[in-house]
């Protein structure tokens, strides 16, 4: 008898099929008649189970009883504000690039004005300042803009009478695109060609995301997919954020780029 | 639920800001019990909280009455906290903010757990299979740890996860695997013992 796996118990356990979908019954069914036959198997989920269900024990913290007016308190200021609203979204992309690149500055400067050659630590500190700043501010910047591509990769006109409105993500795409355009000038500066090469590709799509009309219709819908999905930008983005955490965990010594 | 949820939503599109108060009302402790499992931590699960609704407002053209309002909202609150433990992740590292957590937020459950193993004696009582649970969700990587939450509490298909995270269908699952697999090797010795 072929026992099952530890995936078909995993899924049998969260009533899903194997490809992803939630259970018709029929897959239920066969592990069912399994489980009844073969002692193994049922003891295998039988632990499964006392797993799954101790998960349950995690505590979460018990909220007061006025929790939802809090909340409601916090919010209601721009709830109905929509252009205040907006302002409020849309300066924090660029502010948060123009206040780290006016910190790489400060790094920069201070490195050489206050640590002089010879002091060869402290000056390599400096360099590791600077490097982890943009290195934090690259990786913010490449989550926001992730968000947008993968809110279009993921968007239909299919429920929308053939329109699709993403004027959010045009005004978020325009915010960014500021951003884009320091980071990319700074890592340019610094000699860090993969990033700035990353950065002039994602600004391209961004650019086409910026001046896209507020309500998309399928076809211009599909166009935009297409230029994301061509230059392999969300992939890219994805890959290198990766790449990022890794460098950003690794040691800072010896780490000459971005 | 759904229906209330969707007449709500239709009375804020025409314009009535009032109308999301209720949409608050009904969703914020299940969005904050969302956000506590994603972060571990209460004062950014309450963060995830208040900046989810206001981007659900933002984007709430973009909900189609066709699915559950509350899906929708789940995926917003887990991709902001994702993107919100990323960036503590990494704003700690470089010691760009203060660090969180030093005794001022006791409800901090996670951070405040041991890192070694306890004793044998000590995991006989049943608050320590919390505390293991809790370490050994802190010790998934975000996607598995966002994946499974999304699953195991909030109970959303694996096409739903695969869609929220922008996975495919295939790389949603095995981060689910492997989340259980690891909680599997950590809890297995203590509920084993339990039953």
């Amino acid at each position: 008898m072929k026992h099952l796996n530890e995936e078909q118990l995993v899924l049998y356990y969260y009533g899903e099929e194997a490809e992803g979908r939630r259970s018709t019954g029929e897959l239920s069914q066969g592990v069912e008649q399994h489980l009844g036959a073969c002692e193994e198997c049922r003891a295998a989920y039988h632990t499964l189970q006392r797993v799954l269900n101790s998960v349950d024990s995690f505590p979460v913290p018990e909220r007061a009883e006025d929790y939802e007016t809090r909340v409601w308190k916090s919010i209601e200021g721009h709830i109905g504000k929509k252009r205040t609203f907006s302002r409020w979204f849309s300066w924090r992309p660029l502010a948060l690039a123009v206040a780290m690149a006016a910190m790489l500055v400060v790094a920069f400067y201070a490195g050489r004005t206050v640590r002089k050659p010879g002091a060869g630590v402290e000056t390599a500190d400096a360099g590791q300042v600077r490097e982890r700043v943009l290195l934090v501010a690259v990786g913010d910047h490449l989550e926001r803009s992730q968000m947008v591509l993968v809110e279009l990769a993921n968007a239909s006109t299919a429920r929308n009478g053939g329109k699709l409105d993403i004027s959010y993500e045009t005004r978020t795409a325009e915010d960014l695109l500021e951003a884009n355009r320091l980071y990319r000038q700074t890592a340019s500066s610094a000699g860090d060609v993969g990033t700035a090469a990353l950065l002039e590709d994602l600004e391209r799509v961004l650019i086409e995301i910026a001046h896209s009309p507020a309500a998309v219709s399928t076809k211009q819908l599909e166009e935009l997919r297409a230029q994301i999905e061509d230059r392999g930008i969300l992939f890219k983005v994805k890959v290198f954020g990766s790449q990022l955490e890794q460098r950003e965990s690794a040691p800072v010594k010896g780490q000459t780029t971005l | 639920m759904e229906d209330s949820d969707s007449v709500a939503v239709a009375r804020v599109k025409s314009g009535d800001g009032e109308a999301y108060r209720g949409l608050v009302d009904r969703h914020s402790r299940s969005v904050f019990r969302l956000a506590f499992r994603m972060t571990g931590n209460e004062s950014d699960a309450e963060d995830v909280v208040q900046e989810t609704f206001m981007r659900a407002y933002k984007q709430l053209h973009r909900w189609e009455a066709r699915s559950s309002f509350s899906t929708w909202l789940y995926r917003i609150a887990a991709n902001y906290s994702l993107d919100l433990v990323r960036r503590r992740k990494r704003h700690a590292e470089v010691g760009l903010e203060e660090s969180r957590g030093n005794g001022e937020d006791a409800t901090d459950v996670i951070r405040a757990l041991p890192s070694t193993a306890p004793g044998p004696e000590r995991l006989m009582i049943s608050g320590h299979v919390q505390e293991k649970v809790a370490a050994t969700l802190k010790e998934l990587s975000q996607q598995e740890r966002t994946a499974f939450v999304l699953r195991h509490f909030e109970g959303q298909s694996i096409e739903e996860i695969s869609g929220a995270l922008g996975l495919s269908s295939n790389a949603a699952k095995h981060s689910i695997f492997r989340a259980v697999q690891k909680l599997r090797r950590a809890l297995e010795p203590l509920v084993g013992e339990a039953s």
